[in-house]
């Protein structure tokens, strides 16, 4: 069980969800991604169309910066 | 659940060979795949320009004046956009626009499809007219499809002309 890291508060629609769905393609069951993200589009979308291919959200958890989410995503 | 995933379906007919409406059809395409929608791109017309192999301007085709048609219209790096081109000025501010904000530019959307497994089809009609061949297309383009096919093709989820 491997855990990965993704950043994407620099990205902007759609390589926000390009750039997890690609991560996400690379598990293997039981592994871990950690996306850090932005409040707004992505932090609503990337764990709800997560959890829809079958990913368990952990968690998101609000980092120490304002507005940026960690999420967690196991396979 | 895996029913619902089933029925997320997108299909696109790629009309336009305009750089801004193909980063509409890209960026929506990549954006579907990436949220588990099946996507299915038929390509037609001006928007075979995107799927060409030579992505400058080549006299790709069959005959004089499919050649000539080729040379003019070029493929995805010589796309011209849809308003306010200036002779190809437009759609290099653009990239570098893109580039500067973080926004992924034409060509990065078109890889991300790729990778995606976004379905590409090309339209048998316009090939005929426009001297094209499989063969002048990348490869990621499955098929060749007429409307019937496209229109089994689509069966049961959202369709968008572009």
């Amino acid at each position: 069980m491997a855990t990965y890291f993704l950043d994407i508060t620099r990205e902007h629609c759609p390589m926000t969800f390009v750039k997890t769905k690609i991560e996400l393609g690379k598990l293997r069951i039981g592994d871990i991604l950690n996306v850090r993200l932005s409040e707004g589009e992505p932090l609503e979308n990337v764990p709800k169309s997560a959890t829809e291919q079958g990913f368990q959200v952990i968690s998101v958890i609000e980092t120490e910066t304002k507005g940026i989410y960690n999420v967690e995503i196991e396979k | 659940m895996s029913e619902e995933k089933q029925s997320k379906k997108l299909s696109i007919i790629a009309f336009s060979g305009d750089f801004d409406k193909l980063t509409a059809v890209f960026t929506l395409a990549t954006g579907a795949a990436s949220v588990g929608y099946e996507v299915n791109l038929f390509f037609t017309f001006w928007g075979l320009d995107a799927i060409k192999i030579k992505q400058g301007r080549s006299p790709v085709g069959k005959g004089f004046l499919p050649k000539v048609f080729g040379i003019f219209m070029g493929g995805l790096k010589s796309a011209p956009v849809s308003r306010l081109n200036f002779l190809g000025v437009s759609p290099k501010i653009f990239r570098y626009l893109m580039r500067k904000k973080n926004v992924a530019t034409l060509e990065e959307l078109v890889e991300a499809a790729k990778t995606l497994g976004v379905n590409f089809y090309a339209c048998e009609m316009a090939m005929h007219i426009l001297g094209l061949q499989k063969s002048d297309f990348i490869p990621e383009v499955k098929d060749v499809l007429g409307v019937a096919t496209f229109l089994n093709l689509s069966e049961g989820g959202q369709t968008l002309f572009i």
